[in-house]
């Protein structure tokens, strides 16, 4: 690939028409160039969660990967601040050392587009706002950010937040910006809290015969003071084979049986704390009553990655959804989906991760339609070759899109940043 | 206090008096508008009790439809409003404006649904903190924030605020416990963001409502998750002789991946304060007294409070003591939490700062405002949100004497600023109100301010909604420095306020 610089702005552009900006300066630079031009602009880091949203039509690229490395990292003040564009491996490995974590559990996308390994940035991953099993206990990506730098739509250098956790000093744009898909703010820098991670993890998996009962062990479970971290629920589909090989294949652990439906539960820390946790839930699930097998923390570990992999739609042609409803709503949900769809159930019975088959695009018309009526949202996560748009990727309603344009308007006019990856007119 | 100043007063509104108090009688029942004297009075001030201002008029709607006609009206006529919830608020947030209808979320205080099964209660904004816990600890449930004003402070005012507590660094402050609000904007519209699902979908409007203190949307309901309380809940008691090993065993139990629920420090002039106010039993020798607390399962706590004991005996602890019983646990909590009162006993009026700091740097925190407390030769005692970082000094003083409040605030803006060079914020739970207005700008340059301001004149075009709160008077920070008032003369008159 050519690279030339552009003698206006001084900042490298290759032959894609995409700006390589070496900081933050350069990268108010270049977008006040942008600005001034009018030229919608897509963002991009590695670009490994770029299938997720509308397809933007722009012709020129922001390329932010030259901002990477850690700024500062101070374990014993739980927080890491990190350039927007370094990479999340590079960030999880650092935090390793010292025993601590990203406490949300970043999902890896690259499961679901390549079969492989693709993390991609932690600025990108805020822009999605995606959170791993975890989440009914810990909160979001948007929970564990603190504050950010970066550059809005007119070239301007923008900071919110700080590095404490507790602060109301101004608006809190960290939380904006979180799963904005970078259509308000290129980001430059960002702070992360950081937790200490548990030492051990075990998990129960129940073998479930009996459909009716995953919402009401759902119920048990977050009605529980055990500080379950993980529960998920892997359906058996009798209709599909290939489905069915691939499950177990992902799931493929000495004190697993694959075959048929289970549900699983985490539970972290130490030995004795994990024993007497693992106790009290015997009770309060009536274990004894049910199927059950123990995943070691020598399973446990991998069965939780694969999950947040979403290994079980690796490389997957046909359309992927995600669901987040009121627990509540689980049993009617469920009901609906049927023998029709192959899905699991994350979040303790709030998320669903739905794949619908493609040429199939009426079908998510219909269970958007439903998801809504249950108080819940849908994100189509990944397209079919074939979609043909009819259902909008992200659901918002009328009132939002109002109040969002209005934002987005507030940090860029021009609509310079990611043009209508989110919404039309955003 | 010093001269405070506020936006122009708009002539027009205060002309036009009795034409508003007729069409807000038309609004909601005549019954909830309050123009009398005396009838308003109450409502001059929040806990922010040394900044007065007598509102225009008092409205208290019953339903979000009435909020909303009554935006509305005020929307289409320039009529400014100030949202008020219990006037708990230190930050003069809820201070009215003479030009301004004062509108008091005050009779939104029932509770509407309770549902255990998506582990959330849907409240009016008005009902109290606690009011959430008490409907449904009788299943073992609570509502996580648990700032020291719970008994009064309403769950609206906490969405406003984004208050915190004690438990902040585990369980998260108020933005981190709801799940949704309906909210109504400065013209009309009434909205919803999230609901009973956990995160929303979008731009995260309920992250930007959190803390912004009343000054993009009116509050109306609240959806606050609520967890189910801990197996276990134990506390240790620790004394130090110095600062710099007190703070030094705080930053340790961090580093060795212990996250207390709750972790506080007091320093040795609030030891004595407390325990002669509220006879705790601390350990009145100390220069620092550390109180940590742990939840969990019944090993797990007994294993954390081990640890926690070996680090601080390692850091020369001067005494360290154990609860064996929730009884003495909450002993333990019993001069903290009559930190304030005892202040208030010993001067006749104390001046609470609401600076957060990282962890490390309290030992040079203290130092500091121990050389500002000579230096202006006024007495401080200091609490400390140990966990998340979150400082508390309070200045005594006596508000008769006019030049001791000036020193007073001048004492409390530096020592604000002493926090924001340590790596710290100006305010870590009590808002920036009108209080710390002009120290946005030790923290936020132009840019940074004016793109906030520039969310809320998109948001309210007219800036009618609870106009000169949180945004300095004057707005070119970078340029002007802190805003100096004197004798109440602004040194730009022509310039926007906001």
């Amino acid at each position: 690939m050519s690279i030339e610089v552009r003698k206006n702005s001084q900042i490298f552009q290759d032959s894609n028409k995409t700006y390589y900006p070496e900081d933050e300066i350069e990268v108010s630079s270049v977008v006040k160039e942008l600005y001034k031009k009018n030229l919608p602009t897509e963002l991009i880091g590695t670009g490994s969660k770029s299938f997720i949203g509308n397809k933007i039509q722009s012709a020129n690229k922001l390329s932010l990967s030259k901002l990477v490395g850690i700024i500062e990292y101070l374990p014993e003040e739980l927080y890491i601040k990190v350039k927007a564009n370094t990479s999340l491996e590079i960030i999880e490995k650092e935090l390793e050392k010292n025993n601590q974590e990203l406490a949300f559990e970043p999902i890896d996308f690259g499961f679901i587009e390549s079969g492989k390994s693709n993390k991609g940035t932690i600025g990108g991953y805020l822009s999605c706002n995606f959170a791993g099993s975890r989440r009914f206990k810990v909160g979001s990506a948007r929970d564990h950010i603190l504050g950010f730098r970066g550059v809005n739509g007119k070239g301007e250098i923008i900071k919110s937040g700080g590095t404490v956790v507790k602060n109301v000093t101004g608006y809190d744009l960290s939380k904006l910006v979180t799963g904005s898909f970078g259509t308000l703010v290129a980001l430059t820098e960002v702070v992360l809290k950081v937790l200490p991670k548990k030492k051990l993890s075990n998990t129960i998996i129940i073998y479930i015969e009996d459909k009716n009962l995953v919402n009401e062990l759902f119920e048990k479970i977050s009605s529980s003071s055990s500080e379950v971290s993980g529960a998920v629920y892997v359906p058996d589909e009798p209709q599909d084979e290939s489905y069915n090989h691939n499950k177990e294949m992902v799931f493929k652990f000495n004190d697993l049986k694959s075959k048929g439906s289970f549900l699983a539960l985490r539970i972290e820390g130490d030995k004795t704390s994990i024993d007497e946790r693992i106790k009290a839930l015997t009770e309060e699930l009536e274990l004894n009553k049910l199927n059950i097998s123990l995943l070691d923390v020598h399973q446990s570990v991998p069965f939780w990655k694969k999950i947040n992999n979403l290994e079980l739609f690796a490389k997957t042609k046909n359309n992927l959804l995600r669901a987040v409803i009121p627990p509540s709503k689980g049993g009617e949900l469920m009901q609906n989906l049927g023998n029709k769809f192959k899905y699991y159930i994350d979040w303790c019975g709030s998320l669903y991760w739905i794949e619908v088959k493609s040429k199939k695009n009426m079908q998510i018309v219909e269970i958007k339609k439903l998801i809504k009526e249950l108080g819940g949202y849908l994100t189509i996560i990944k397209t079919s070759p074939d979609y043909d748009y009819e259902e909008t990727i992200f659901t918002v309603d009328h009132t939002r899109l109002l109040i969002s344009e209005k934002i987005k308007k507030s940090f860029d006019p021009k609509r310079v940043f990611n043009p209508g990856r989110m919404y039309r007119g955003i | 206090m010093s001269e405070l100043v506020l936006p122009k007063i708009d002539k027009a509104t205060i002309n036009k008096k009795e034409h508003i108090f007729k069409n807000l009688a038309k609004i909601i029942n005549p019954e909830n508008v309050l123009s009398h004297a005396d009838e308003i009075k109450p409502y001059e001030t929040d806990a922010l009790a040394a900044y007065k201002q007598t509102p225009l008029a008092v409205v208290m709607p019953e339903n979000t439809q009435e909020v909303s006609n009554i935006l509305k009206f005020c929307h289409e006529e320039n009529i400014k409003v100030v949202p008020r919830g219990a006037g708990t608020g230190l930050s003069g947030g809820a201070l009215p404006l003479q030009d301004a209808v004062l509108l008091s979320l005050g009779k939104f205080n029932k509770i509407l649904e309770i549902d255990f099964e998506n582990k959330c209660v849907v409240a009016q904004p008005g009902v109290t903190n606690l009011g959430l816990t008490q409907a449904v600890q009788h299943k073992g449930f609570y509502y996580a924030p648990d700032p020291s004003s719970q008994l009064a402070c309403s769950i609206g005012g906490n969405v406003a605020e984004n208050s915190g507590g004690v438990h902040s660094l585990k369980y998260g402050t108020t933005t981190n416990n709801i799940l949704g609000v309906e909210m109504v904007m400065m013209d009309g519209t009434i909205c919803r963001l999230g609901g009973k699902t956990l995160d929303q979908e979008g731009y995260d409007l309920m992250g930007l409502i959190c803390g912004s203190e009343g000054l993009l949307g009116v509050i109306t309901e609240v959806t606050a998750k609520i967890l189910k309380k801990p197996q276990v809940v134990k506390a240790a008691l620790i004394g130090f002789p110095t600062i710099e090993e007190g703070g030094n065993a705080a930053t340790e139990i961090i580093s060795n991946g212990i996250v207390p629920a709750g972790m506080e420090i007091m320093d040795k002039a609030l030891i004595e304060a407390t325990d002669n106010f509220s006879k705790a039993g601390y350990p009145r020798d100390a220069e620092l007294l550390l109180i940590v607390e742990l939840d969990g399962t019944e090993s797990e706590v007994d294993e954390l409070l081990k640890e926690v004991s070996i680090i601080c005996k390692k850091n020369n602890c001067s005494s360290l003591k154990l609860s064996n019983n929730e009884k003495e646990r909450l002993s333990f909590w019993a001069g903290r939490k009559a930190a304030f009162p005892a202040c208030g006993a010993m001067a006749p009026d104390y001046y609470c700062m609401d600076g957060s700091i990282p962890r490390g740097k309290l030992a040079e925190a203290l130092l500091e405002i121990k050389k500002l407390s000579k230096k202006y030769n006024l007495p401080v005692a200091n609490c400390f949100h140990a966990g998340d970082g979150n400082l508390h000094p309070l200045i005594m003083y006596d508000g008769g004497d006019k030049e001791q409040l000036r020193k007073t605030e001048e004492f409390g803006s530096e020592i604000l600023k002493a926090c924001v060079r340590l790596g710290g914020v100006i305010t870590g739970e009590h808002g920036v109100g009108v209080e710390k207005r002009e120290l946005m700008c030790e923290m936020f340059n132009d840019n940074d301010i004016q793109q906030q301001l520039d969310i809320k004149s998109s948001l309210d075009e007219k800036n009618l909604l609870n106009p000169g709160k949180v945004y300095p008077i004057l707005r070119k920070c970078a340029e002007e420095g802190r805003v100096h008032v004197h004798r109440g003369e602004e040194k730009f008159p022509d310039l926007p306020r906001f």
